[in-house]
């Protein structure tokens, strides 16, 4: 009897990500969606810039790789070229809310019919750790050496509660991954997000809190205290925004 | 079937690109090109197609580069500033060899600069649109029936080379109405796609569009094949027309409206006993070095009839290889030569019999 096997979604390639980092754990939550979901055959995945770069050696469906902060408009060029595949985006913070904030807020008020795995850390880590538009206030990284100033470098981007307030959008929910517990309940978003595409009822997004040890200056559990410390009561958890969920609730 | 129609440049462009087998029009309103999206609003809903309005033209490029993905024919237009913004995407598209057609109605600049014809996105087209090592088919109309034709050849020649092409017009073909003549059809020759993202059904290994390359022996490879590709582009799909040029002395080269223009004054100054011919390059890239070259041999001197301030000129230059003096005829930001000015243009350089 097989208790555990790597999800058939995602390739035998070695993952390149830091030890500890959070990424593999996620993109292996995308992938057991796709294998319960039985669609890896009809997706197609868009592979943002930044630590996630090169998923699209990662996930078995068919990969775009998009440029820094495109991936939602890329996703909406191939959704509406196939509307019947199913179109994801594995983006991180630096990617969906800085330099890709216009293509995030307008494919959510489009409603594409797509699903954005968004992968917060708080830091962009492929450069090595600069002040991400997530990054917490007092956060030290290497352009905020003494800490991030809020008077200079403002506030983070809450992306969930900022979408939350558009029409477009069919489900935003804040999930983390910090503890067994806190991954299921992150499967069962992503599944929910995925599912939502399948059954044809618009934009989803579930936004990931992770880790980086390595541009955290951490060990993997040192990180994980500090997400949930830090992060956490800065980002709450939870669902902003579910069109469908008196319906669902119905069933 | 084909019908004959009064059409604006503009609109020619958007039908042809739909009869040639688009369905997928991303794009982002500016001054002059905004009857393609206007068009294309009206008509691809009717025709189970996508009109996609984008937050921007960096949004509506990289649509493209997902439609394109998957195969399918697209097509995106702008003008000058938000061809600027596009340059990001067209690296991309040319990077991942994705078939796609964008289309640059140009008006004055640089910056703002104006809404009325100009030239002067020349460099940018056919030198550099964009970071890295890349080329685009480039195509320039001269007529409203032009503006259609060249729409479908570019579609053709971006299947057929896996590259993005370009249609370089100018605010006055893309405003101007002249009869045009449609077929039907434009959509003659179907290409396999076996890259494209459509979903591996499971059954094949899952395909991959990426240009992220970070061995540096196989990012230089990679580079060599594609500009081995260009070098059949070259020898394939140069295009260019010659007007008078039999026994000419005097060679204008020039496109778009100015070849117009200059088609004009030609036939004014030969009353005058002048022997002035024309190369007009209907590709930019590639340019028709070649007749350039031979010509060299046979005028005593070019002139360069451009709006804008002396691009098309440096590669009269190179394709003549200096070998008789180049001279310049332009109007810039937004000023357009008229006949009279390329004639005078013409009879100071006849004047000079071949010096400089």
């Amino acid at each position: 009897m097989v208790v555990f096997q790597k999800p058939h979604g995602l390739t035998d390639v070695p993952l390149h990500y830091c030890p500890g980092c959070t990424h593999g754990i996620i993109h292996r939550l995308v992938a057991e969606a796709m294998d319960e979901l039985d669609i890896e055959g009809r997706t197609v995945g868009v592979a943002s810039v930044g630590c996630s770069v090169m998923s699209y050696d990662y996930f078995n469906c068919d990969m775009v790789q998009a440029a820094h902060g495109r991936a939602p408009a890329v996703a909406t060029g191939i959704k509406r070229a196939l509307p019947d595949n199913i179109v994801f985006t594995y983006q991180g913070d630096g990617d969906l809310a800085a330099i890709g904030t216009a293509e995030t807020v307008h494919s959510a008020a489009r409603g594409e019919n797509i699903t954005i795995i968004f992968v917060n850390n708080a830091i962009y880590g492929m450069t090595g750790g600069q002040m991400a538009p997530t990054s917490l206030p007092g956060q030290v990284t290497q352009t905020s050496p003494y800490g991030r100033d809020v008077k200079t470098a403002g506030y983070p981007v809450k992306v969930c509660e900022l979408l939350s307030n558009l029409d477009g959008p069919t489900y935003l929910e804040r999930v983390s991954v910090d503890s067994p517990k806190a991954i299921k309940n992150a499967k069962r978003a992503i599944l929910k997000a995925f599912r939502n595409q399948v059954e044809g009822k618009g934009f989803s997004l579930v936004e990931v809190l992770s880790t980086c040890p390595t541009n955290w200056g951490m060990t993997p559990v040192e990180a994980l205290e500090w997400c949930r410390e830090n992060m956490l009561p800065y980002y709450p958890l939870g669902v902003y925004k579910d069109k469908f969920a008196d319906e669902e609730a119905a069933k | 079937m084909s019908e004959k129609v009064l059409m604006k440049g503009n609109e020619a462009i958007a039908e042809a690109a739909i009869r040639s087998g688009c369905r997928y029009y991303l794009g982002y309103p500016i001054t002059p090109q905004t009857e393609v999206a206007a068009y294309m609003a009206k008509r691809m809903p009717k025709i189970g197609g996508t009109f996609l309005q984008a937050e921007s033209e960096i949004s509506a490029v990289n649509m493209v580069y997902g439609v394109a993905s998957t195969g399918k024919r697209c097509m995106t237009s702008s003008s000058s500033p938000g061809i600027s913004l596009k340059c990001e995407g067209l690296s991309y598209l040319a990077a991942c060899d994705l078939p796609s057609v964008i289309v640059n109605v140009q008006r004055g600049g640089p910056g703002l600069g104006g809404i009325q014809p100009s030239q002067s996105d020349y460099f940018q087209a056919t030198k550099g649109s964009g970071h890295g090592d890349f080329r685009m088919i480039v195509l320039a109309p001269s007529s409203v029936q032009e503006m259609a034709d060249l729409t479908s050849l570019a579609f053709d020649l971006a299947d057929k080379h896996r590259m993005p092409s370009m249609i370089l017009a100018d605010g006055t073909i893309g405003q101007m109405m002249e009869p045009v003549e449609l077929a039907e059809d434009m959509h003659e020759t179907k290409y396999e796609k076996p890259w494209a993202c459509t979903g591996t059904q499971l059954k094949r290994e899952h395909n991959i569009i990426n240009s992220l390359i970070l061995k540096p022996e196989i990012l230089e490879q990679l580079n060599l094949e594609r500009y081995e590709k260009y070098k059949i582009v070259e020898r394939e799909e140069t295009r260019f027309e010659e007007f008078m040029m039999d026994d000419a002395e005097i060679c204008i080269v020039a496109f778009g409206i100015a070849s117009r223009v200059a088609k004009s004054a030609i036939m004014e100054a030969r009353k005058q006993g002048v022997k002035v011919g024309l190369i007009r390059p209907i590709t930019l890239w590639p340019f028709p070095e070649a007749p350039i070259r031979a010509a060299a041999d046979r005028v005593k001197s070019f002139i360069s009839v451009e709006l804008s301030m002396g691009q098309l000129i440096y590669d009269v230059r190179l394709a003549s290889q200096c070998k008789k003096p180049v001279h310049l005829c332009n109007r810039v930001g937004g000023m357009i030569t008229s006949p009279d000015y390329v004639l005078n243009k013409i009879m100071e350089v006849n004047g000079l019999g071949g010096a400089l």
